[in-house]
């Protein structure tokens, strides 16, 4: 056991935020009611710090902890993207806990204990560190989801959650030990060497590749693993579904990506196709359920199940350009996403929640920034240029067509027309509808700079995107 | 060039400016400063698009101009760049030119409209990118214009939003234009798959390495791009119902410029679509196909506009027709007229409505030459132009393509095109004599209130009938060597003609047969029209009558609206539906059906985290609350049928593996399960 002090240099973005996470337990019961807001700052120290140190360690490659967690550029660039969204996340909430009356500071650590699960996650190269990072990252998620406990559709999701959460980590766990009984190892690299080459001589190795898809199918969910999304994402309180939309999806698929690259990458052949059927099926049932939704959180929830479906291509295609576009793909949804999230915020009828489509009637007349801002996040989430959303889609279908994937390019092309159907519908609401004087807007400031720094992102990248897309492109180098 | 290339730039610049002037602060200025900045801005980019043309004329070779790059690094470079050669030239002039008209032309006609500076906002925006359409250098370029225009048309349509039919209208074009862009974005990622490039260039002087089966599948899809775009068979549906939007919109972008951006896209790829006979055999029998079927709607429409619109698709059929036949420069001179007179026609029959309070039935107008008599002479000049009565503009043009269809060996095509020009002066004539003479059929009060539009609006209307009247002769005469084939000639490839064809090139006997053949028709179908409606005018009723069948097919526009409602929109409603259904409820008839074996197993699951759960609620303290939502939800079953569909999951992708993916594994499974069984 060799254990070296640059193995804690390593790890100190994680750790930074798992000891404020924990000093936020601490203060919180010192703090009286109504002035938990001060916690959130404490949320922003940490996400800073973190940011400041893996951002200086950006360029660093190496394989700490006996091989159990590896510090890359692939690892840090989600990194930085999810000290963003969670960053976002607590801007979105305060002001949002303080009028649902669920302003405690644990939400706080909560999510910061959250965040640290998904940095383990995109971090890790063992599969029990992936294990570890994926329940770290899910049981803040449950309570999460359940914490706006006086309304009853708040803890049906987190029940929902929790329960199948528990059941595909246990799908999971059964597939990790299977490759452990299968090889000796659960460390990433060993694995590949394990397989590198050798004629694959039990079937196991199959089974266990299934229940890996399976448990990291349903953390991105994909179809038919995504029954609890609509329900999560409608009854949980909307930071946290723009959260767990948006970092939780993301984590996942960076572990998805890595565990199925760089350890299962010799049967690539064996589960390739078993994702060309999911992304298909996630791609169109996402996108044809979408269609009738009424509700728009469940109608975004539909949506990031087709996007989900959009972004397997990427790893599907498994080579530098598709792990660069799916790295692309993550980062541009982030943005849309928590900006349409943030927009949902900022809309309430009789005391709760707006978050029927009908509800943005004539938000254009009532709030031009805000209409416009939701604008630019649907036809981003639509894939229609000059926004973000369009770039994302492109460097994706052209990972695909250069892998020779045409026909699911052609399918996805297909079902991105479809999809402008329902994204379009919310526009055609607030431009073209009368407005509804029973449904309020307020201007929280968090909410209002989410939503500024989501739109201009998004334009931005969709018009001059290149630095974003040179520091993906050089993380990838490093990762292959 | 003389001054640098880099001052293209301009032309799309000015309008954008507009667009974020009266966007941001729009509504606060008045009236008057919303519509100088507007109009100018175009103004100023007809300016220096005119500029372009000198240079381009004094030198035709392509230019091309980088403004950043836009997608760096890696496989793929693509820069945000423009292309200037005559195409793109003659483009730019009918943008800005007929664009600035239809401008000027709004300032009346949107007069006192509450929604003046969004209004103008939309419509420099979509100047804005219908310009880098045609200026793009590349595919993407041109794709962000191409959806760019898509929208605005969207945005213009659904303009007047107190109108249901107006958004429906809206949505249908948006929705309808993706289908078409689908095929498009397929077809810029072959032409990625096969060059490497996006570039015009690079691509076009690559073109021979393509083999002919990938050629023609990458100009199809195109193809279909273009069939989205410009509202041809079987995509035209939306552009009738568009005709929801105030009419200038009407005149600029669903008859001068966006619907033409499809044969624009078909002519700019020329060289692919060269390469590919089956891809050109399609082009020219969809285009000819969508020319009649579109111009026997137009025969018994009573709705002003919308005998125009079908008249447009009509129109757009012969450009593609062209295309289809290899005569890319008369497409885009007859792109060039039509939007003349076209623009003409549908902004006269903007002054009309205005003048009849916006009343567009033409049941209820007749008469009205005496009372807007500037208007009446202008569109009778834009309907003796669209007729092909010569010696007016699209007689010129449409006589080309024609005489280029029968020539090309095509003479079905030929015939087709023939019959729809006799319909076409048929239901223009039509219009004219239901419209402008014979009794006047309108309210007393309409009649009262019926007056001239103001200036702002007939000067446009007197440069369009002008440029009807003229700009067939001075672009395009003598035929198919006039000036704007010459012109175009390095695009189109005209003038690489080898010398042994120069003499089928040459006016002979034929021409004059094709050329008095396509008078006659004209003629005859305005004579007819006279007859029908202006001598006799109750013959028209006598008439559908008597041939009830056939004018109930017509007039309902053979029922393609609801075939598409029936077949398309509404099974993938439903298809919707029922997946919700399925994600809600029904899943729990499934999850029975599929077996008891997985729920015990998951039942089994379910118990096991009921008790885990009661340990995390005891710490976080909310046990009263989520313990009663799991009981229940337990209690319903739901939460467990999610479960057990994980795992069907798993037995769905297990089985997906078997059967159909590796045989060895199966081998090697079944020997090890009788190997196992033997032990």
């Amino acid at each position: 056991m060799n254990f070296a002090v640059t193995d804690i240099g390593a790890v100190l973005p994680e750790v930074i935020v798992a000891v404020y996470a924990c000093a936020i337990l601490l203060i919180e019961p010192f703090l009286p009611k109504g002035r938990q807001e001060v916690l959130a700052y404490f949320g922003f120290a940490a996400l800073g710090v973190a940011f400041y140190g893996t951002w200086n360690l950006m360029r660093t490659d190496l394989t700490v902890m006996n091989g159990m967690f590896v510090l890359d550029p692939f690892g840090n660039f989600f990194k930085l993207l999810l000290y963003v969204a969670a960053a976002m996340t607590i801007l979105l909430s305060m002001e949002y806990l303080k009028r649902e009356g669920i302003d405690r500071g644990e939400y706080y650590a909560f999510v910061l204990l959250a965040t640290c699960g998904m940095m383990i996650l995109v971090s890790a190269s063992d599969l029990i560190m992936v294990f570890l990072g994926l329940e770290l990252m899910s049981i803040p998620f449950y309570i999460l989801a359940g914490f706006k406990r006086f309304e009853e559709k708040s803890l049906e999701a987190a029940a929902k959650y929790f329960i199948l959460g528990s059941f595909s980590s246990g799908i999971l766990l059964f597939g990790i030990s299977l490759l452990y009984g299968l090889s000796g190892t659960t460390n990433l690299q060993a694995l590949a060497l394990h397989l590198r080459g050798a004629e694959l001589q039990n079937p196991a190795w199959i089974l266990a590749m299934i229940l890996l898809v399976v448990g990291f199918g349903f953390k991105i969910a994909a179809v038919p693993f995504h029954m609890w999304t609509p329900d999560v994402y409608e009854g949980a309180p909307t930071p946290v579904t723009a959260f767990l939309s948006v970092g939780s999806k993301a984590a996942s698929f960076a572990v998805f990506l890595r565990v199925f690259i760089e350890a299962l990458g010799g049967i690539q052949s064996d589960w390739r196709f078993l994702l060309i059927f999911l992304s298909v099926v996630t791609i169109v049932l996402g996108n044809v359920v979408a269609l009738v939704q009424t509700n728009i959180k469940r109608m975004l929830a539909y949506s990031s199940i087709a996007h989900a479906g959009y972004a397997m291509i990427g790893l599907i295609v498994g080579d530098s350009l598709g792990i660069f576009s799916l790295m692309i793909y993550m980062l541009i949804y982030a943005f849309m996403t928590l900006g349409a999230f943030g927009v949902v915020m900022l809309l309430r009828r009789e005391g709760v929640e707006g978050d029927e489509i009908r509800d943005f009637a004539g938000l254009a007349r009532k709030d031009r920034l805000t209409a416009f801002a939701m604008l630019i996040f649907m036809f981003s989430l639509a894939g229609i240029p000059p926004t973000a959303g369009f770039v994302a889609k492109f460097y994706i279908f052209m990972a695909a067509v250069n892998a020779h994937l045409t026909w699911l390019v052609v399918l996805g092309v297909v079902f991105t027309a479809v999809s402008a159907y329902f994204y379009l519908r919310v526009v055609m609401v607030m431009y073209m509808k009368e407005p509804d004087e029973a449904v309020q807007l307020s201007a929280p400031p968090g909410v209002v700079m989410v939503l500024a720094v989501a739109a201009a992102v998004v334009l931005l990248l969709g018009i001059y995107p290149s630095p974003f897309l040179d520091y993906a492109q050089e993380a990838v180098l490093k990762l292959r | 060039m003389v001054i640098g290339v880099d001052f293209v730039w301009l032309i799309p610049a000015f309008p954008l400016l507009a667009v974020l002037i009266n966007g941001l602060v729009g509504h606060r200025l008045s009236e008057r400063a919303v519509s100088v900045t507007a109009v100018g801005s175009v103004g100023l980019s007809f300016l220096v698009a005119s500029a372009t043309l000198v240079q381009v004329i004094a030198d035709p070779a392509p230019a091309v101009t980088a403004l950043f790059t836009w997608i760096p690094g890696g496989d793929l470079v693509v820069e945000f760049n423009a292309l200037i050669d005559p195409l793109t030239a003659v483009m730019m002039m009918v943008i800005t030119g007929v664009g600035f008209l239809i401008h000027a032309y709004s300032i009346g006609y949107m007069h006192g409209d509450s929604g003046y500076a969004r209004y103008f906002t939309y419509l420099n925006l979509f100047t804005v990118s219908m310009l880098i359409l045609v200026m793009g250098g590349n595919y993407l370029v041109m794709f962000i214009g191409w959806e760019g225009v898509g929208l605005c048309s969207y945005l213009l349509i659904g303009f007047w939003y107190e109108r249901t039919s107006a958004i429906k209208a809206g949505t249908k074009a948006f929705v309808v234009n993706r289908i078409g862009d689908a095929g498009f974005l397929v077809g810029l990622f072959l032409i990625f798959a096969r060059f490497g490039s996006l570039n015009y260039s690079d691509v076009f002087s690559r073109a021979g390495e393509l083999s002919t089966a990938t050629a023609t599948a990458i100009t199809l899809c195109l193809f279909i791009g273009a069939i989205g775009k410009s509202a041809q068979l079987p995509l035209y549906t939306w552009l009738p119902d568009a005709m929801e939007g105030p009419t200038p919109v009407s005149a600029l972008i669903h008859a001068a410029t966006m619907v033409t951006a499809g044969v624009y896209m078909v002519v700019r790829n020329h060289v692919l679509f060269d390469m590919a006979p089956l891809s050109l055999q399609t082009v020219a029998v969809i285009g000819a196909a969508t020319a009649l079927f579109s111009a026997t709607i137009g025969l018994v429409q009573y709705d002003i506009k919308r005998v125009l619109a079908y008249s447009t698709v009509s129109q757009l059929g012969y450009m593609f027709l062209a295309c289809g036949v290899g005569a890319y420069a008369s497409a885009i001179f007859h792109l060039v007229t039509h939007a003349f007179f076209k623009a003409l026609l549908f902004m006269s029959a903007g002054s009309v409505i205005h003048a009849m309070g916006g009343e567009q039935d033409m049941r209820k107008m007749g008469g009205l030459a005496k009372h807007l008599p500037k208007t009446a002479t202008v569109f009778i000049i834009g309907a003796i132009a669209i007729a092909g009565i010569p010696p007016l503009a699209g007689f010129w043009s449409k006589d080309e393509i024609l005489g280029a269809a029968f020539k090309h060996g095509a003479p079905v095509l030929w015939f087709m095109g023939l019959t729809a020009a006799a319909m076409t002066s048929f239901y223009m004539f039509r219009q004219v004599y239901m419209t402008f003479y014979g009794s006047a059929r309108m309210d007393h009060d309409v009649e009262h209130h019926l007056h001239e539009s103001p200036n702002v609006m007939i000067y446009p209307l007197i440069v369009l009938a002008a440029l009807s009247l003229l700009g067939g002769l001075l672009l395009g005469f003598p035929p198919e060597e006039g000036w704007i084939h010459r012109f175009l000639g390095p695009v189109t490839g005209a003038q690489a003609v080898p010398a042994g064809r120069q003499e089928a090139h040459a006016i002979g006997a034929i021409d004059y047969i094709l050329m008095g053949l396509s008078v006659a028709v004209a003629l005859a179908g305005w004579m007819t029209a006279r007859q029908i409606y202006l001598k006799k005018p109750e013959t028209a009723g006598a008439l559908a009558s008597r041939f009830a069948t056939a004018h109930s097919v017509l007039y309902n526009k053979y029922w393609v609206d609801e075939l598409y409602d029936a077949t398309v929109v509404e099974p993938s409603k439903g298809l919707g539906r029922v997946a919700n259904r399925f994600d809600d409820r029904i899943i729990d008839g499934i999850v029975n059906a599929v077996g008891n074996l997985t729920q015990a197993g998951a039942a089994l699951s379910t118990g096991f985290e009921k008790y885990m759960i009661y340990g995390l609620l005891n710490i976080t303290g909310y046990a009263n609350h989520i313990a009663a939502a799991i009981l229940r939800k337990i209690q319903s079953g739901q939460v467990h049928h999610y479960a057990a569909l994980l795992v069907i999951g798993i037995f769905i992708l297990v089985n997906l593996y078997l059967w159909f993916f590796d045989n060895t594994t199966v081998a090697l499974l079944l020997s090890r399960l009788s190997l196992n069984g033997g032990n």
